[in-house]
């Protein structure tokens, strides 16, 4: 199982699903009503190491992180 | 706690950080010590600011930085308040110690620059007792939209 974490304002609760790689993942959150609008706009973690492509391969017990647009300050 | 990098519940009590880092390191010869404090602005209507981080990679991303500014002889520094800060508070401070003006001044920028568009931290106006999300002044990460 991977664990799904959103942060910040996209305010849900993370996911556990069962995937190989990011790219399912991408098709598991298109599906999803509240989760699809941010897709475009997400940066995207695992393990906490930002991740730069789509084709990444995921093990069991990973952490994928969904972190929307930033304003510290 | 880790004095470099410093977190808190609600606003910063500024006086107290600024203090400590020079008392900490006055003494260490760096000839420059610029601080950056970001203070709250009273403007359309709202009655503060509230603040979400993600420390894992807010943790990581600082520590990056505090290689690049060592690499300069130099030392980067930063506190960051979590929760809601209301206005005319401090939020935000940043500062760098080094030995020369120059890499100070510098630094401060880029640090301060990189912070802005690179830290997961998501910012809320407070309005009406709400935390409505300030999208319209958020930044996308590098390397957003790769699940889209």
């Amino acid at each position: 199982m991977v664990r799904i974490d959103f942060l910040g304002p996209i305010n849900k609760d993370s996911l556990h699903v069962d995937i190989q790689n990011l790219s399912e993942l991408s098709e598991i959150l298109k599906q999803d009503e509240l989760v699809s609008s941010w897709l475009g706009n997400c940066a995207v973690a695992v393990n906490d190491m930002m991740i730069s492509t789509k084709d990444f391969t995921l093990n069991d017990g990973d952490k994928v992180s969904l972190l929307p647009p930033v304003c510290g300050g | 706690m880790n004095n470099q990098l410093q977190l808190f519940e609600g606003d910063l009590p500024v006086e107290h950080i600024i203090n400590s880092w020079y008392d900490e390191f006055r003494n260490s010869n760096y000839g420059a010590i610029i601080t950056f404090v970001g203070v709250v602005r009273d403007e359309n209507g709202i009655d503060g600011l509230s603040f979400d981080i993600y420390e894992p990679i807010l943790n990581s991303w600082f520590d990056t930085w505090q290689k690049k500014a060592n690499e300069k002889n130099a030392l980067v520094l930063m506190a960051h308040s979590k929760g809601d800060v209301l206005n005319h508070k401090s939020s935000y401070i940043a500062a760098v110690c080094s030995p020369q003006r120059r890499v100070a001044l510098e630094l401060i920028d880029e640090f301060v620059e990189d912070f802005k568009k690179s830290a997961p931290i998501w910012k809320y106006d407070i309005i009406k007792g709400e935390r409505v999300y300030a999208r319209h002044r958020s930044t996308l990460i590098d390397g957003a939209g790769i699940l889209s």
